[in-house]
């Protein structure tokens, strides 16, 4: 898909972008109903597309040379809001939940404004961040427990 | 898949895209199968600036991410708008179109700048969407499938000259390109086996 100019306003980098709404997608959406519901200035918002549910194709990468390949599709939701002061909000999350992308879409909306955002980073996306690192940190540890060593005897051919 | 940050005029497309587009695509079947007559389609909403209901409803129902489209000068702000509701490919030169959106008729490319398929594949022309004020069934008269002897027929803008280009693409059948032209709340078509008579 083409990507249209980046219009978004200037207080908003990509990469912090990308950060909040990888970290919001993750998140479980109770959480996030949670925060939105205390969240003191909730901005007025429309359905820009209304949150739908589709499929999208996952694709891999086999080993580091390799050609991509389609690994399977996965059912993920979307919506995109418009708040009232102008702000465009994207959602995507994995899953049939439509509240949950509704959800990442506002968040995504609010957090584009400054003041809101620095609130909103320490309050919310910060402390969901280090949940998910530490459960990330977790499952690797586990994991780690049970690899096992593979290697080849030498056999003394020389 | 890019998450487009798209500009802050961004409108809403159909409130219900499965019935509004279902609606819009018997609309559009309908003035398909009856050229030259005039079919009523309900405005869905909230259209982008410049671009009357019918047209943009025809647009959001025809094309997809397979699709490229071209917009002319009149109708390129409303370029994110399609490239977000239809996730569709914006290109630079008509000739690579599959649908055009024309908002302003009288200021086009000649038809024969668009794909006109090929002989062995005259669906791969393009469909051309032109943005009218006005219905009329005086003028020209129309015939061919779809139309029970001739029909008088005209829409306004047009280009000067349609009349002339009109029996050009009618004379590649079955080449050519396809006509809808939408207003506000109704649209009418022009398919390239509707001949001008006289």
């Amino acid at each position: 898909m083409a990507n249209p100019a980046n219009t978004a306003s200037d207080a908003t980098s990509q990469p912090a972008r990308r950060h909040w709404l990888s970290v919001l997608a993750k998140a479980p959406a109770a959480a996030l109903e949670e925060a939105w519901q205390a969240l003191d200035d909730k901005p007025d918002y429309s359905p820009l597309r209304p949150a739908q549910t589709g499929l999208v194709m996952v694709r891999g990468r086999m080993g580091g040379s390799g050609d991509a390949f389609n690994l399977g599709e996965m059912t993920v939701s979307r919506c995109s809001v418009r708040t009232a002061d102008g702000r465009i909000g994207h959602g995507y999350a994995a899953g049939r939940d439509k509240r949950h992308a509704e959800l990442v879409a506002l968040f995504d909306a609010v957090l584009q404004q400054p003041e809101a955002a620095s609130r909103l980073h320490s309050g919310l996306i910060e402390p969901l961040a280090a949940e998910q690192r530490r459960r990330h940190g977790e499952k690797a540890r586990e994991s780690a427990a049970t690899k096992v060593e593979f290697f080849t005897m030498v056999r003394g051919e020389d | 898949m890019s998450l487009s940050i798209a500009d802050g005029d961004l409108r809403p497309g159909f409130a219900d895209p499965v019935l509004d587009g279902q609606r819009s695509f018997r609309a559009v079947l309908q003035a398909m199968s009856r050229p030259a007559t005039v079919v009523p389609l309900a405005p869905f909403g909230d259209s982008p600036a410049g671009i009357r209901a019918a047209a943009a409803a025809t647009v959001l129902t025809l094309v997809d991410f397979d699709t490229a489209l071209w917009l002319d000068d009149a109708a390129a702000p409303a370029a994110a708008y399609f490239r977000f509701h239809c996730g569709c490919t914006i290109v630079a030169v008509p000739e690579q179109a599959d649908f055009a959106l024309i908002a302003d008729p009288a200021t086009m490319p000649p038809l024969a700048a668009f794909k006109d398929g090929d002989d062995d594949f005259p669906d791969r022309s393009a469909t051309l969407i032109l943005q009218v004020e006005a219905f009329a069934d005086i003028g020209a008269r129309y015939s061919g499938p779809g139309i029970e002897g001739t029909l008088a027929f005209s829409a306004r803008p047009l280009p000067g000259d349609f009349v002339t280009q009109w029996r050009g693409n009618t004379a590649l059948y079955p080449r050519g390109v396809d006509l809808i032209l939408a207003g506000e709340t109704a649209l009418a078509a022009l398919p390239r086996s509707s001949r001008m008579e006289g």
